[in-house]
């Protein structure tokens, strides 16, 4: 008859297979399913692999995953139309191995992860979708799958199905998706020899650069874009709430809006001669701490991206996906050591340690930043060019000294917005920076 | 089965080895092997044009050779056989080797393999051409590895090596995205298959005249395992033969949707042309495969090829490139297929279809009435 | 009844993009998948299976990661599957392919006689038509090429009708078996592998055969050496001497401008005006 399992793992990208390594490594019967082509297959988002989330689930990572470049500088740029003003941080301390981040290649890393699942002895399927959640009473016993024969059961289902999840909200584990809870991305891979960037970005060999960028290239919509450098190619993205593509005035499509990017004058000599190799649009959960639903229940938890865990402030959601991953598997060890029932009751432990971590930390510190930046779309449209101008003006030498320069700095923010809103702004942005 | 020819190394010792120990160097037995041949198929009475096409094709490389074209024509005492060869003749062969033998009645894999392979060793040809049709592939295959030697399958283009005086078999590579010149350097015969109407059909000269050398086949029926109990002609009505249609209209994926490429089916109406379409489109199910134009489908040589919505990827493009007027119709400013065409259209295929639709109706119907 | 079918790992055709200016594929991130005409021999097998019971063993010779297309074919129904795989194949020419897989066929065949061996018509990116014949000749089996249906198969007096796609018409042939049919395209679909299957795949190990494995002793004839043919030179497409004339849908109403490339098109050919016009 049909089989069962200790685990199943609905979804194969970074949190999923982070479940299902933990889970399988930890001696656990496991089946991950994975509704893509391959394993990865419908994996686009991000490219920055945060070396500490993954080293607590594969510790000897660095010997055979497929990394690009070890960061050594982040980039912060504010961008107008003709000008960005930015910092530029870069340290030696980050030169230092073991490294603490990198550029990766979605495709090839996804594909090395899954390759790691199957050896730690899990059975990985593709081409399937999981339809819904088989219960018993408010247990989940199990998965229907869109196959003959398609109905597995296990002990626990671990849902790491992404930001389209339609599992947990079938199931009523959490409600419908707000336009303005997601964001849309869309990025690029350039191909560029490896010596062009390494002269471009200043850097040598194994060394990288990222850049993010917010400002007027996401025409007055909220989001950032960014820029990181590969081996021997750049990713290239923007992404912006869903919610504001739709209400966009100038319906400004995002590959538009990433073409204008590319065309800005402080991006384009960057990547000049670039040759476009893939391009993949995305949807991120971007709604941050609120958003966050019920991530546990009787037989069931919820991992990644589906669970909205990505903190949009520091554009970090892979490490976050592989924590919830590895934390959910963890749990389910735990209790099966002690010999403990599937049950909420066992599970919430899930949901005691990721408050206890830094995902759920972070997620709380900055849950109030989606909302500042959603109501308040000056950040992406008057201060860019008000800080632009600023600058410009402060460092342009025309005879003008700089105490005038500086009123005249003051008024044209002034002219812009009302002293009341700057003084505003300015709080709210320290309120949820806090 | 006849003795395959031993490979040159096996002939010759002083040998320059290249590549990891390759042989690349002809030996001296097999620099015996003279002219170039063409397999000439036909069934039930009929040749394929891809024969007459290779015969063209072989003169000019036997010129270059300055050696002899010659027909291989296999069949039974009642195939016209020595109409074939006269019309060989005409053509531009010098000469037909023939044999006539029951078994070779309607095309098998076996007596036809026994057959060429024979003659090969027999009178040692340095080139053989064949058509890669189903008969064409099928035989070709099964020839080349009883003679162990080099077979490039599907070619677009046949020249002379300068330096070698070897074939120079140029054809798509890696799923019709580049092309490669194939050579088989130490091996004869040099084999090659050509795909129907890659090459154009030569002019027929009926003062042309040529000798015709009789051949057997020493085998017997009851030897031969497979028999052809029957033949289903296709339905005459179902019969899409669009690698000899004059009018070509072709549509991409660009089309988007089947929807859309009912507006191809709509032009080819007005103008009595045939349909073609992409590998893509075929493989949407937007149209059967017969109408498949590429490296994978058919190629035509149309008067007039209206791509719609086509890309140019070099799958499609060996397939139709020698049209006589190609006009390409894409969004894409950039397309590849613009490098080619003759005439282009920035623009959609989905408005500009029914405009040219309307306007060569209207312009039929002017210069029809003229006429009447 | 055993019959193995042979397949290839392809990229995904569909997949590959060629940089418009430099010609070179971008490879890169180009999945694999089994070569799509492989899929109809493969399911013809496992129709047979169904029909008349028995194993259907998938053969490939391809790099290590070609293992994922066989595990592929296993959870469509495949019994097992063997990989020939050693660093002494590469830049195998169809001969020195169909030499090396007919040695692996031979091996299969001392552990249960095969009866029917299957190919597709031919790969998506060598589209040489060419190995399934090479495979059958090596072997001193009946070729039946593009067959396009099984007639009948008569396990216990040994023989087997097919039609085969010939030019104009389909020639109805009946041979012995073992023989090697080639199927065609489009002659069947593909079954919707049951979940029994897809996880059965997951958990089956590719058995992996090196050269020796394979019962291979001449390394001449295989790879690079065993390969008569050779690739003097790879190049991109020459754009034609002059260019398209163009016009853009933009600048003028789709009627004007359909008309003047009508007036530009019989400009050049007026002979083909002529002809549309009878053609009508």
């Amino acid at each position: 008859m049909n089989e069962k399992f200790d685990v199943i793992v609905v979804g194969a990208g970074p949190s999923g297979n982070a479940a299902a390594y933990t889970a399988a490594k930890g001696g656990l019967k496991v089946l991950q399913i994975e509704r893509g082509e391959t394993p990865g297959s419908k994996n686009v988002q991000g490219a920055i692999l945060y070396a500490d989330a993954l080293e607590k689930i594969i510790p000897d990572f660095r010997d055979d995953a497929p990394l690009e470049r070890h960061i050594i500088e982040q980039r912060m740029w504010v961008l107008d139309d003709e000008s960005f003003i930015g910092t530029h941080f870069r340290s030696n301390d980050y030169n230092k191995p073991p490294y603490n981040r990198y550029t990766i290649i979605r495709a090839q890393f996804d594909k090395w992860f899954s390759s790691k699942v199957r050896e730690a002895g899990a059975l990985v399927i593709c081409e399937t979708t999981v339809e819904k959640l088989l219960m018993d009473g408010t247990q989940v016993v199990g998965v229907r799958c869109d196959r003959l024969g398609g109905d597995v059961f296990a002990d626990v289902v671990i849902l790491a199905d992404g930001v389209n999840s339609t599992l947990a909200r079938k199931a009523g584990f959490h409600g419908e998706l707000a336009a303005g809870d997601v964001a849309l991305a869309v990025k690029e891979i350039l191909f560029m020899p490896e010596e062009m960037i390494q002269a471009r970005f200043n850097i040598q060999e194994d060394e990288g650069v990222v850049i993010e960028m917010m400002g007027k290239i996401t025409d007055g919509m909220m989001g950032t874009g960014f820029l990181y450098t590969n081996r021997d190619s750049l990713t290239i993205g923007v992404g912006c709430m869903l919610g504001d593509f739709k209400n966009n005035p100038n319906r400004t499509a995002p590959y538009t809006l990433l073409e204008n990017m590319k065309r800005h004058p402080a991006i384009a000599p960057l990547i000049a001669g670039g040759e476009m190799k893939e391009y993949a649009a995305h949807l991120l959960p971007e709604g941050g701490f609120h958003a966050i639903p019920q991530v546990y229940g009787n037989g069931w938890m919820i991992v990644g991206d589906s669970g909205g865990f990505v903190n949009s402030v520091h554009r970090e959601g892979s490490n976050l996906a592989m924590t919830t991953g590895r934390l959910a598997a963890e749990t389910v060890l735990a209790a099966r050591t002690e010999g403990k029932p599937m049950s909420a009751a066992t599970l919430r432990a899930y949901k005691t340690t990721l408050d206890a971590s830094f995902v759920m930390k972070d997620m709380h510190k900055y849950r109030d930043m989606p909302s500042v930046f959603h109501k308040n779309k000056q950040f992406f449209t008057t201060y860019p060019e008000l800080v632009n101008r600023a600058a410009s003006t402060m460092l342009t030498v025309d005879g003008i000294d700089k105490k005038a320069k500086e009123r005249q700095i003051f008024s044209s923010f002034r002219r812009s917005r009302s002293l009341t809103g700057l003084v505003g702004d300015a709080y709210k942005l320290w309120r949820a920076l806090r | 089965m006849s003795t395959p020819t031993p490979p040159a190394s096996a002939a010759s010792k002083p040998l320059t080895p290249t590549k990891g120990g390759r042989n690349l160097e002809l030996s001296e037995a097999l620099k015996a092997y003279k002219g170039v041949w063409v397999f000439i198929e036909h069934d039930r009475g009929v040749v394929h044009p891809v024969s007459w096409e290779l015969i063209g094709e072989g003169r000019k490389l036997a010129d270059k050779l300055g050696v002899s074209l010659s027909g291989v024509l296999l069949g039974s005492p009642d195939d016209k056989l020595d109409a074939f060869a006269t019309e060989a003749f005409h053509f531009g062969a010098d000469s037909c080797y023939v044999v006539r033998d029951l078994v070779l009645k309607g095309y098998r894999n076996e007596p036809y393999t026994k057959g060429l392979t024979d003659l090969v060793n027999k009178y040692q040809p340095e080139i053989v051409l064949l058509g890669a049709t189903s008969q064409g592939r099928d035989l070709a295959g099964s020839v080349a590895t009883t003679l162990l030697t080099g077979l490039t399958a599907d070619c677009t283009e046949l020249n002379i090596d300068s330096n070698t005086r070897a074939l120079a078999a140029t054809r798509p590579t890696f799923g019709g995205s580049l092309l490669c010149t194939i050579m088989t350097l130490a091996y004869r015969p040099q084999m090659a298959t050509v795909r129907p109407r890659v090459f154009q059909m030569p002019p027929s000269d009926a003062a042309r005249t040529g000798s015709i050398i009789e051949d057997t086949l020493s085998m017997v029926e009851s030897s031969i395992i497979t028999k052809l109990i029957d033949f289903i002609p296709d339905a005459q009505s179902n019969k899409v033969n669009i690698a000899y249609a004059d009018i070509i209209i072709a549509g991409g994926k660009g089309l988007k949707n089947p929807d859309n490429f009912k507006l191809v089916w709509d032009l080819a109406r007005v103008l009595g042309a045939e349909v073609g379409a992409t590998r893509a489109a075929v493989q949407a199910g937007w149209v059967e495969n017969e109408r498949q134009v590429g490296q994978t489908g058919k190629t035509v040589r149309a008067k007039l090829y209206i791509a719609a919505g086509i890309s140019g990827a070099i799958q499609h493009r060996v397939g139709m490139e020698d049209s006589d007027v190609i006009l390409a119709i894409n969004t894409d400013a950039n397309a590849p297929i613009f490098d080619f065409a003759h005439y282009g259209i920035v623009g959609n295929a989905m408005t500009v279809l029914p405009a040219l639709t309307d306007a060569f109706r209207e312009h039929i119907a002017v210069r029809g009435r003229k006429v009447a | 009844m055993h019959i193995v079918v042979c397949i290839k790992q392809v990229p995904d055709s569909a997949q590959i993009r060629v940089h418009p200016v430099t010609n070179t594929i971008m490879r890169q991130g180009v999945p694999s998948v089994v070569n799509p005409y492989d899929l109809f021999a493969l399911e013809e097998a496992l129709r047979l299976k169904d029909q008349f019971g028995g194993r259907v063993t998938v053969l490939c010779m391809g790099p290590p990661q070609a293992e994922d297309a066989l595990k592929k074919c296993i959870s469509f129904g495949a019994d097992d599957a063997i990989l020939v795989t050693d660093r002494a194949f590469a830049g195998a020419d169809t001969l020195a392919t169909s030499y090396a897989l007919s040695a692996a066929i031979r091996k299969i065949g001392e552990e249960q006689a095969v009866d029917v061996v299957f190919t597709g018509k031919q790969t998506i990116d060598g589209d040489t038509a060419q190995v399934g014949p090479g495979i059958a000749k090596r072997l001193g089996l009946q070729l039946l090429s593009y067959v396009s249906r099984i007639v009948e198969l008569d396990l216990d007096a040994r023989h087997i009708i097919v039609e085969r796609r010939a030019e104009g018409g389909v020639q109805v042939l009946k041979t012995a078996v073992p023989c090697l049919i080639t199927m065609l395209e489009n002659t069947n679909e593909m079954r919707f592998a049951p979940m029994e299957n897809m996880i059965r795949a997951a958990r089956y190990e590719v058995r992996k055969w090196n050269k020796e494995a394979a019962g291979i002793a001449d390394i001449t004839k295989i790879g690079l050496k065993g390969s008569p043919t050779v690739v003097s030179k790879v190049f991109g497409p020459t754009p034609r001497e002059d260019k398209a004339e163009m016009l853009n849908a933009e600048t003028s109403t789709p009627r004007d401008m359909a008309l003047n490339m009508l007036q530009m098109i019989f400009t050049r050919k007026p002979e083909l005006e002529a002809q549309i016009v009878g053609n009508v």
